[in-house]
């Protein structure tokens, strides 16, 4: 072991009452760090899987039709127009087997799912009700909503007539599995369907209103013959999801609208939070930072004398720069440890009485914990340590403490 | 006795404070000193008269203001701080008044710390060397105690044995029994004559007192910053 490191633990040991209280200055802080992370991270997770357990990250749809003046000013002509927005009709993107090949190609894009969706009334006997038809393939879909954990009643299968609903609408239907529901898309065209299943995500509206049926079912009962209204995009990086939106979007020419963009508040919210927790654990930093500083200018008061004594043995300046450099180091790293094991204790203890969402403990939030402390705490020593290199032998040891 | 490789040579030092401020004091005056190896020299003179200062500059923990230094023959004007510290660290041993030992460590690392400081790494001959010479000052059986444990005397003791672990040429005491009792004031002076003469280890020593002054080969008085006199040891005697 270097002289360095000896000395360090020495002097550390020797002043058991500083040492002890400098660790639990260090450990408070990173439990503080740990349980906030945790738990911060925990409920954005939780918030993030909620929100996005039930949308895709991306949704490429056709362009907008836009409303063109039919009257054009001469020269020297000024024209006064009024221009109205186009009313949106049900359309189908143009291309879409190369608009998908073209997303699926992206990357950071992990799945793709084509899908025909429009307005239908979904009938049972005199029950009638307002529905959204999803014309899916499930295989790729379920790679986008995997709807098929969210299953009350039979199984996700959509294929033929068979069809899949939500809880609640079943409920305004009075349809159990099995039973055959009437649909009436807008144009006219009607289809009958058996409930082969009846999912519960979680959120009334969607329980109510959406209906699963196959693409060639919804394609022909809203008059899409081959086409599909929608291509639904899941990425591999959650955050980077307007930025990939943004590329596919300037390259299809299609709309591409992400999660980001349709959860704005949501994203302002989880920001804040993130900006937030990051505030208080750089003050929480700041705090521990000063008390090692503090602990460690007193130490080297305290130990004027022994540095004093090893100068004149012929320890360098630097050999004393080391020694508490390296005691800044060493209760940080120790701090940093049993700090990580309260924060994990405390944010464990609060997954379990608040049993709502999952704390977060990653290996990330211990390494970054741990290297974090470990560097503030040779940071926060380098003053002392300055001082007690550039101490005069002499003085050191006359009027050391 | 012989000067014929003088450990120590001084000529011309000057040491001055408050340099170009109106306190500037100068406390020694032009030293000139030459000191062989094997040699023991007592420094006496009364207080205030610059002994400690000159310790000091002698033993490179201060500057001159001027004047030469050679250490072993090398010239301690020729040498930056790294230079400097490292032939203090192999070439001369200290001995304080009130011991200095490092209490955190046990009186057998305490030894050894001149060469852990000196290599950088513990290793075991280091370790034989300091049990040896915590032997030969007859605390082989304290290696494991804190100085705290330790008696003045044995304390002291120690402190010899720390100034010899590098094997120095030249040991620099700043009045090494001044704190100890008659008894125990002997038997760190013998301990010193023991290393002079089984190791030709050359030994200045400051010190009040004339029954160490005596058993020295010689008696350096400073007065006022200025050396003003040299006698044989034997010849106090009738002095004191």
């Amino acid at each position: 072991m270097p002289f360095e490191l000896i000395a360090a633990f020495r002097f550390l040991r020797e002043g058991r009452f500083q040492t002890v209280l400098i660790l639990s200055g260090v450990a408070v802080g990173a439990a503080v760090i740990v349980f906030l992370v945790a738990l911060i991270t925990g409920l954005q997770d939780d918030l993030i899987a909620r929100t996005l357990g039930t949308q895709p990250h991306i949704v490429l749809r056709p362009p907008d039709d836009v409303a063109r003046s039919v009257v054009s000013a001469a020269a020297g002509e000024t024209v006064s127009a009024q221009v109205d927005k186009r009313a949106q009709r049900l359309r189908s993107i143009d291309g879409w087997q190369r608009a998908l090949a073209d997303a699926t190609g992206t990357s950071g894009v992990t799945a793709a799912s084509p899908m025909a969706s429009g307005p239908a009334f979904a009938a049972r006997g005199l029950a009638q009700k307002s529905v959204a038809l999803l014309g899916i393939e499930p295989e790729p879909y379920l790679k986008i909503v995997p709807v098929d954990r969210k299953m009350v009643a039979g199984r996700f299968h959509v294929a033929g007539e068979d069809a899949v609903i939500g809880v609640d609408l079943a409920k305004d239907l009075g349809a159990s599995v099995g039973d055959k529901v009437r649909l009436a898309a807008a144009g006219g065209r009607t289809q009958v369907v058996t409930v082969a299943g009846i999912f519960d995500l979680g959120l009334r509206d969607l329980n109510r209103r959406w209906v699963f049926i196959t693409l060639r079912s919804a394609q022909t009962l809203l008059d899409l013959a081959g086409g599909v209204t929608n291509i639904d995009l899941v990425v591999s990086d959650l955050f980077g999801a307007e930025a990939i939106a943004k590329t596919i979007a300037a390259r299809t020419g299609l709309t591409a609208e992400s999660w980001m963009k349709t959860n704005a508040e949501l994203l302002v919210g989880l920001r804040g939070q993130s900006g937030s927790s990051a505030m208080i654990q750089f003050f929480v930093s700041i705090a521990v930072a000063f008390g090692i500083s503090s602990v460690l200018v007193v130490s080297v008061v305290q130990k004027s004398r022994e540095i004093g004594i090893l100068r004149a043995m012929g320890a360098s300046r630097r050999s004393v720069l080391t020694i508490f450099l390296v005691q800044g180091a060493i209760v940080a790293l120790a701090g940093s440890l049993i700090g990580c094991a309260l924060g994990t204790w405390a944010a464990l203890a609060f997954q379990s009485w608040q049993g709502v969402f999952h704390v977060w403990l990653g290996w990330q939030l211990y390494a970054a914990t741990i290297t974090g402390a470990t560097a503030i705490g040779i940071v926060a020593a380098l003053a002392p340590a300055v001082r007690a290199a550039h101490l005069e032998p002499v003085a050191a040891i006359r009027y050391g403490g | 006795m012989s000067r014929q490789h003088p450990v120590l040579e001084a000529a011309g030092v000057r040491k001055s404070y408050g340099i170009g401020t109106e306190t500037e004091i100068e406390i020694l005056h032009g030293i000139d000193l030459v000191l062989g190896d094997s040699e023991i020299v007592a420094l006496t003179g009364p207080s205030g008269a610059g002994k400690s200062t000159f310790l000091n500059v002698m033993g490179l923990l201060e500057q001159p203001t001027s004047g030469s230094i050679r250490i072993n023959g090398e010239e301690a004007a020729n040498l930056d701080e790294a230079g400097l510290t490292r032939l203090r660290g192999r070439s001369i041993g200290f001995i304080f008044q009130f011991h200095h030992l490092m209490p955190a460590f046990t009186a057998l690392e305490n030894v050894m710390m001149p060469l852990l400081v000196d290599r950088g790494r513990p290793d075991e001959e280091m370790r034989v060397r300091a049990a040896e010479l915590l032997g030969k000052v007859g605390l082989g059986t304290f290696q494991g105690r804190r100085p705290a444990k330790l008696s003045g005397g044995q304390q002291q003791r120690v402190a010899v044995a720390r100034a010899l672990a590098m094997r120095p040429p030249l040991v620099l005491a700043d009045e090494p029994t001044g704190n100890l009792d008659t008894a125990s004031a002997d038997d760190v002076f013998a301990l010193l004559r023991t290393f002079n003469r089984d190791f030709g280890v050359s030994f200045l020593v400051v010190t009040h007192d004339p029954r160490l002054a005596r058993r020295c080969d010689r008696v350096l008085e400073l007065v006022d910053g200025r050396l003003v006199g040299e006698k044989k040891g034997s010849d106090l005697s009738a002095v004191y």
